[in-house]
């Protein structure tokens, strides 16, 4: 019997583990009017996402009404300027059909800064009083989707953090979770390994060709997926790196293979395909630690686990995350900012097993309402940019 | 905490150092005790025996890499004598840990 707790139940069947009202900015020239607005709520679930560019982009559309109906939010507040080319309409319609308490201001015919500043946060207002009585449901650890991410990696995140999260994922695919692990980059020299571990073997193609694309991505664009931060750390080479960053995947099977915004269809193992399709346009494919989380969450994750070894300190709008430090000399200096310490693995003083144990109990912590470390100091990072993808292919969800 | 170092897998021909192993530091390495001629910070590699130039590095017992040239036993091995098979690797500091404007 898998251990219960209470969720805010969605008209999809979904259920959150928190109730935030979001508030939205469509366009960079309406995300100071936005924030302006979240700064009214200080004490209260009210977050701030936005979508910074003014031409149009199919994979932002999807990802922003993903992350609009994402279990974990109640209430959204669209910000538009009124001349940007993000499809407003077709967004709030499609949180509207979830039953979501949904508004819209555009600031060019709502009398400009603060005359939309206090009519936002009038609606925030009276949305967070109609969000508070959201039907409540018990809900299982088999219902929840959990991403994992790894970001300012040195040579200990592969020896203690990342095999510690591996070990989370067994047990809480073992429970019935779906959980998603990412950064086919990251992957670079683990395809083959890796294609042996899919469900199928057509599966096992699309784990390789995913990490093939990304190679060739990353050598038009002349860097790998490394930082100058992480050869500092002992990590000489990406494929070095790569085999540090598989291990956060575990020894389940693989079920199956989904891009930015799919929702894993049932529990299991999934490699979230972050690499845009077609020729390479955009830039780099996450250029930054939070938007592999965004694309976590708006994939259905309701937490993400980060494992860091030089230290990172970012949460995450919507969905709280939960870092777990590699590397004890870091752990001991930004304790204020890590949910655990694996570094105690490097020192011999726990084992993988037991850091694993500890960060899956605390993943049932944080799904009951207990706060991260970065949630509690307020963090609430957001990027969302430009990419294109094609949608997956036949063989990436295997049916059973 | 008894070795400093970690031979992650019986193949490897690197180990890790698991806290920082100051210089004058004694090694056991696959055929030889070394003394460290230069300070390891924690998780970067020595070599655990001889390697020539062309080998992979071995670590977790897959490669993760190419000598460019001869590292000799309980040296330190990183971006200063190994090479990706994939992809360039950027950094801001030598191998040991200098901006190039500092170590002038």
């Amino acid at each position: 019997m898998t251990e219960q707790f209470q969720g805010y139940l969605r008209s999809d069947g979904r259920k959150g583990i928190r109730n935030t009202v979001v508030v939205a900015y469509l366009v960079e020239c309406a995300h100071f009017v936005a924030s302006k607005i979240v700064a009214g709520f200080e004490d209260e679930d009210v977050q701030l996402i936005g979508f910074p560019g003014c031409f149009p982009n199919e994979y932002a559309a999807r990802v922003m009404g993903q992350l609009c109906t994402h279990p974990n939010v109640g209430a959204v507040l669209f910000v538009s300027l009124g001349c940007e080319s993000f499809d407003k309409v077709r967004v709030s319609g499609t949180v509207a059909r979830t039953g979501r308490p949904v508004e819209t201001l555009v600031i060019q015919r709502s009398g400009g800064t603060a005359k939309t500043v206090e009519t936002g946060r009038f609606w925030v207002r009276s949305a967070l009083e109609e969000i508070a009585n959201v039907e409540r449901a018990p809900m299982g650890v088999d219902e929840l989707v959990i991403g994992t991410i790894c970001g300012g990696s040195d040579g200990t995140s592969g020896i203690s953090g990342n095999p510690a999260a591996g070990k989370a994922f067994d047990i809480l695919i073992g429970e019935g979770a779906a959980c998603i692990f990412e950064e086919t980059g990251e992957l670079i020299s683990c395809e083959n390994i890796m294609a042996e571990r899919a469900k199928t073997p057509e599966l096992g193609e699309e784990l390789r060709a995913a990490v093939q694309k990304a190679e060739r991505y990353y050598a038009t664009l002349g860097y790998g997926s490394f930082a100058a931060g992480n050869a500092a750390g002992g990590l000489s080479t990406i494929e070095e790196k790569s085999l540090g960053a598989y291990v956060k995947s575990g020894d389940s099977q693989i079920s199956g293979l989904i891009k930015p915004g799919d929702v894993p269809p049932k529990g299991g193992l999934y490699l979230m395909d972050v690499v845009p399709d077609g020729e390479v346009r955009f830039g780099f494919p996450n250029i930054s630690d939070n938007a592999e989380i965004v694309e976590m969450i708006a994939s259905g994750a309701h937490m993400t686990l980060f494992v860091t070894g030089r230290g990172s300190v970012v949460g995450s709008a919507i969905s709280p995350v939960i870092k777990i430090c590699a590397n004890p000399d870091t752990y001991r200096a930004l304790e204020d900012d890590m949910d655990v310490n694996a570094g105690d693995i490097i020192e011999g003083n726990r084992s993988i097993a037991e850091v694993g144990q500890e960060i899956r109990d605390l993943v049932v912590s944080v799904a009951k309402g207990a706060q991260t470390k970065s949630e509690a100091l307020g963090h609430r990072e957001f990027i969302l940019t430009y990419k294109s993808f094609d949608p997956i292919g036949p063989s990436c969800l295997p049916a059973i | 905490m008894t070795n400093p170092f970690l031979h992650l897998h019986p193949e490897d021909n690197v180990l890790v150092a698991r806290a920082t192993a100051l210089a004058g530091t004694e090694v056991r390495l696959q055929k030889i005790t070394a003394t460290l001629g230069q300070s390891i910070p924690l998780a970067h590699k020595i070599a655990y025996r001889d390697i020539e130039a062309g080998e992979h590095i071995l670590k977790y017992g897959m490669p993760i890499g190419i000598a460019t040239e001869n590292i000799a036993a309980g040296t330190h091995v990183h971006i200063h004598n190994i090479r990706s098979a994939y992809t360039p690797t950027h950094a801001l500091q030598d191998a040991n840990g200098q901006s190039p404007e500092t170590s002038k």
